[in-house]
């Protein structure tokens, strides 16, 4: 057992509302995604449909599911949605992509390397 | 001769009927037991002749009901240029005319019918013509032109007179109509209706002629008409003559194969449509039913069915067709159903006349006052979809019949049709079986032929949905209730320039995929600010997110704009040179542009700066916008081209470049009506003529390929980019998002007529205020990749890892193939294995 390292990765406002980058995190490209509430999340940057490292630059949004409003991230490549929170496709629920732990300290996003 | 275990079926004759009998064959499983083959006579295979007089505008692709001619079964061979000569009834062999042999089974005759020439002297001159083929069009075309305004002649007012009197006009040609009855289409209406239509006609320009016998037709010394002669009237000085007066069925191989002929010609057949020959068969015009010939398409269809049927084991019968017609002559709506003359014992008639707007209905009703068995209508055809399947049916009248056809009334539309009545008369198709349709979602062949019951299908699936409880949702997404048009006169109405104003005001949730990018078209379209400014760069859809066309590895493709398709060898250089320099693969597109492939988004801003430097710009190659205008050379260099078609391209790709539209937007100019520059198959297409352009609109290539339409004719080009301005705009305004302009045609209440009566004649008054916006947008252009990379704040999103921008992304990845790079793809994520970040906060 590893306990979580954490990376900072960059500023939150280098992060537009709605809107991604890709880090680099343990030689791992990770979206990190910041909703319109300013809440982060990081989730693996591959896309499962496309096999392309591109879920970072989808567009940002809400969809309902089953009342509630849920944020997730449209790939470009294919527009399949991914839940921000789970990783989960919301079209296809037995795709996943990996999340990690993100968290904003002082303004500053810090990512979890994901543990063996 | 060697057993062949397969049956031969031979079908003579490829017109419409013989091509939905062979369609019918397929889909009904005939090929399953038959082998077909189809001769047709003609050049090309079977085309539309019910809407021949299309042809001037829209070319015989369009008309083809076979575009590839070949069916898609194997087990058919349709033969052109096939003429059969013989047939042998005994032997049950046909003879062609290259005098080879086809042993048959079965033979289904779909000869149709020829232009009946009334024996008159003179008929066999030059520049006398039939009016049935596309090549009778074509010759009529070629006499119409060169010269002084030709003067011709249509002998028979009938409905084909008529048409063909339609086709003569629109070639500019002064035109006559001789008719031996007293009034036009005396099949079909009444003496006041045929009088309502002279005064539509006249209104033309058109000199109606009636009651009027020709007797001869009269020759200069080189043979050609000059002159036609009229039974105690003054002769008509003509350049040509038109045919007109009726058809005959080509019976002429069944006679001499010794089949049993009708008294008054056609080939006689029972209800089952069997010869006196039991392996023969007739369908269609050529065919006389119990003694009685169809000169429609409806029975023709309903014939080769039945014979489809009886080849199947099944025990088909004609038992007679509905002889209604609804038509557009000239631009008047003429429509006669049921019992159009009152000769049912004891009828009755209402008639309506209005002289004034040319406008004259009548209904023939039962005795009892009960029901309706007919009608006339001239100048107004509206209620037409509602009335015929009220015969059909035989349905009660409503208390007030006048109602049906009273100028305030909605033409009887609310009345309930029974489930049973025939909605579609070409294919028989129910208004059960348009409700069932719509239920399953599935589709019915209603309104595929001749499109008149159109409205009606329309509005009984509409009411059906009603009915259900279920709305038509037209919403854009979940987050917007609403259609893009009502969401671009919402957002224009409130001067919106953001999406948060707009989806907090009138819409749920945070938007998505769909309608974020439907939003960002409108903001561009209304404000063309630039897309990747704050508060816009989030709503862009994949491609106008990075300014550039993602491809599947995760890189881009970048194209610069080739106006017209014209480019220096300096830039022609520049561009192989950043090909090299960024490892771009390259490739010409269709749109007459060089696409470089394998950018990654980092080196975007790199890339851009060296084309811009060299005087390049956006193409805009990822934009739903205007992406090129394609030409031909033109009159710079070809010596066909009559107009500098290069020149007007470059122009018009410059005015509209940067447009944000609902969709992908492409122009062609062509500098002749050789059309290099396939311009037809563009959103807009020009054609050069002697005096000016033809624009047309509305085309598109990809996988529902349209032919664009003839919008205006003979432009000067003022009044080109007038017209230009002004549809494109109408386009944006209106259109659904990711409709192309076809689909959008298509959905415009009223077609291509509406769409030029908006556009050309300006009904709705709003040309100034679209002409205007276009100004604007053209007044405020600039190339987003030039601002781009002077921009700071745009350049810091194009960076590999926001923490390691020096790092590319170790997922893509590429191979080579003729000796360039292509994409490739991995199979999970790839990982770099440790890196020490660089950059970090």
């Amino acid at each position: 057992m590893t306990a979580a390292v954490r990376e900072a990765v960059c500023r939150l406002d280098q992060i537009e509302r709605e809107g991604g980058v890709t880090a680099l995190v343990a030689g791992e490209a990770v979206a990190i995604i910041r909703t319109h509430e300013d809440h982060v999340y990081a989730l693996s940057n591959y896309d499962p449909f496309s096999k392309a490292s591109v879920l970072a630059r989808g567009i940002v949004g809400t969809r309902s599911v089953d009342g509630e409003d849920v944020p997730f991230v449209a790939s470009p490549m294919f527009k399949q949605a991914f839940d921000l929170r789970t990783g989960e496709c919301l079209d296809d629920r037995a795709v996943a992509v990996a999340t990690y732990d993100v968290r904003v300290v002082d303004g500053v996003v810090e990512v979890a390397t994901r543990t063996p | 001769m060697a057993p062949q275990l397969r049956k031969q079926l031979v079908v003579v004759g490829h017109g419409m009927v013989g091509h939905r009998f062979v369609e019918s064959a397929i889909s009904r499983g005939l090929t399953e037991a038959y082998d077909i083959t189809v001769l047709g006579a003609e050049p090309r295979p079977a085309y539309d002749r019910v809407a021949l007089t299309s042809f001037f505008e829209v070319g015989a692709e369009a008309l083809s009901l076979l575009p590839s001619g070949t069916y898609d079964d194997p087990r058919v061979r349709l033969r052109t240029h096939a003429e059969v000569v013989a047939v042998s009834p005994r032997q049950r062999i046909v003879t062609l005319a290259s005098g080879e042999d086809l042993h048959y089974d079965e033979l289904v005759l779909a000869t149709g019918a020829a232009p009946f020439v009334p024996p008159v002297p003179g008929a066999d001159l030059a520049n006398v013509f039939g009016y049935r083929t596309i090549e009778d069009l074509e010759a009529i075309r070629s006499a119409s032109k060169g010269g002084r305004r030709k003067v011709g002649a249509v002998i028979g007012g009938g409905l084909l007179g008529l048409e063909a009197a339609n086709a003569l006009h629109q070639l500019g040609v002064e035109t006559h109509v001789v008719e031996l009855a007293p009034r036009l289409m005396a099949v079909q209406i009444d003496d006041l209706g045929g009088r309502t239509l002279n005064q539509h006609i006249g209104k033309l320009g058109l000199t109606v002629h009636t009651g009027a016998m020709t007797e001869a037709i009269l020759g200069d010394r080189r043979n050609r008409v000059e002159r036609l002669a009229l039974k105690d009237r003054n002769p008509l000085d003509v350049d040509l003559v038109v045919f007109s007066a009726g058809i005959r069925p080509r019976d002429a191989l069944a006679r001499a194969a010794g089949l049993d002929v009708a008294d008054r010609g056609g080939v006689l057949v029972d209800g089952s449509l069997r010869t006196s020959d039991e392996h023969i068969w007739a369908i269609g015009e050529c065919a006389a039913v119990q003694g009685v010939m169809y000169g429609l398409v409806a029975p023709g269809y309903d014939m080769a069915e039945i014979v489809v049927d009886r080849l199947l084991g099944g025990a088909g019968e004609f038992t007679g067709a509905d002889m209604s017609t609804k038509l557009k002559l000239l631009g008047v709506d003429v429509a006669s159903f049921g019992d159009a003359h009152g000769t049912t014992k004891g009828a009755l008639e209402l008639t309506y006349a209005d002289a004034l707007s040319g406008v004259y209905k009548k209904l023939v009703i039962s005795e009892d006052g009960k029901r309706l068995l007919g009608g006339v209508l001239v100048g107004d055809a509206a209620a037409y979809g509602v009335l015929r399947p009220m015969v059909a049916s035989g349905m009660e009248l409503p208390e007030n019949p006048e109602e049906l056809i009273l100028p305030a009334s909605r033409g009887g539309a609310n009345l309930e049709l029974p489930d049973d009545a025939q909605v579609c008369s070409c294919n028989d198709v129910t208004k059960a079986e348009i409700t069932a349709a719509a239920a399953d979602g599935t589709i019915t062949r209603a309104g595929a032929t001749c499109g008149s019951c159109k409205t009606l299908v329309k509005k009984i699936v509409e009411d059906y949905f009603a009915a259900t409880g279920k709305e038509i949702d037209r919403s854009l997404c979940e987050h917007f209730r609403m259609t893009r048009q009502e969401l671009f006169d919402v957002v224009a109405v409130h001067g919106y320039t953001r999406f948060d104003d707009i989806v907090e005001g009138h819409g749920t949730g945070r938007g998505c995929d769909i309608c974020k990018p439907a939003v960002a078209s409108i903001l561009a379209s209304l404000l063309n600010q630039h897309v990747l400014a704050p508060g816009n760069r989030q709503l862009q859809d994949t491609n106008d997110a990075y300014l550039g066309n993602l491809q599947k590895n995760g890189t881009y493709s970048v194209v610069p704009r080739v106006p017209g398709g014209e480019i220096t060898p300096d830039k022609l250089i520049v561009i192989g040179q950043v090909a090299k320099d960024f490892g771009l693969y390259t490739k010409i597109t269709g749109g007459q542009r060089i696409d470089l492939f394998g950018a990654r988004m980092e080196d975007l801003p790199a890339i851009w700066k060296r084309l811009v430097e060299a005087g390049m710009e956006s193409g805009h190659a990822y934009g739903k916008s205007l992406r090129t205008v394609k030409s031909c050379v033109g009159s710079t260099w070809c010596r066909y081209g009559v107009q500098d078609s290069v020149g007007l391209a470059i122009e018009l790709e410059l005015r509209y470049r940067g447009l944000r539209s609902p969709h992908k937007l492409k122009g062609g100019v062509s500098g002749c009506a050789r059309e290099c520059a396939e311009a037809r198959s563009k959103d807009f297409g020009i054609i050069a003529t002697e005096k000016g352009w033809n624009l047309y609109v509305c085309g598109n290539g990809g996988a529902m390929p349209a032919h664009a339409q003839l919008l205006a004719g003979d432009l000067s080009k003022e009044e080109l980019v007038r017209y230009l301005d002004r549809f494109l705009m109408y386009y944006i305004r209106t259109a659904d998002r990711l409709q192309r302009t076809s689909s959008w045609m298509d959905a415009v209440d009223g077609g291509l007529d509406r769409i030029r009566e908006v556009v050309v004649d300006d009904v709705l008054g709003l040309g100034d205020q679209l002409e205007a916006a276009m100004a604007r947008h053209v007044d405020s252009y600039f190339d987003e990749w030039k601002a781009t990379i002077e921009d700071p704040e745009k350049l810091a999103r194009f960076v590999s890892f926001v923490n390691a921008p020096g790092t590319p992304d170790p997922n893509i990845t590429f191979r080579e193939e003729r000796g360039q790079v292509q994409a490739a793809t991995t199979d999970g994520p790839v990982s770099l294995g440790t890196t020490i970040p660089v950059g970090a906060p």
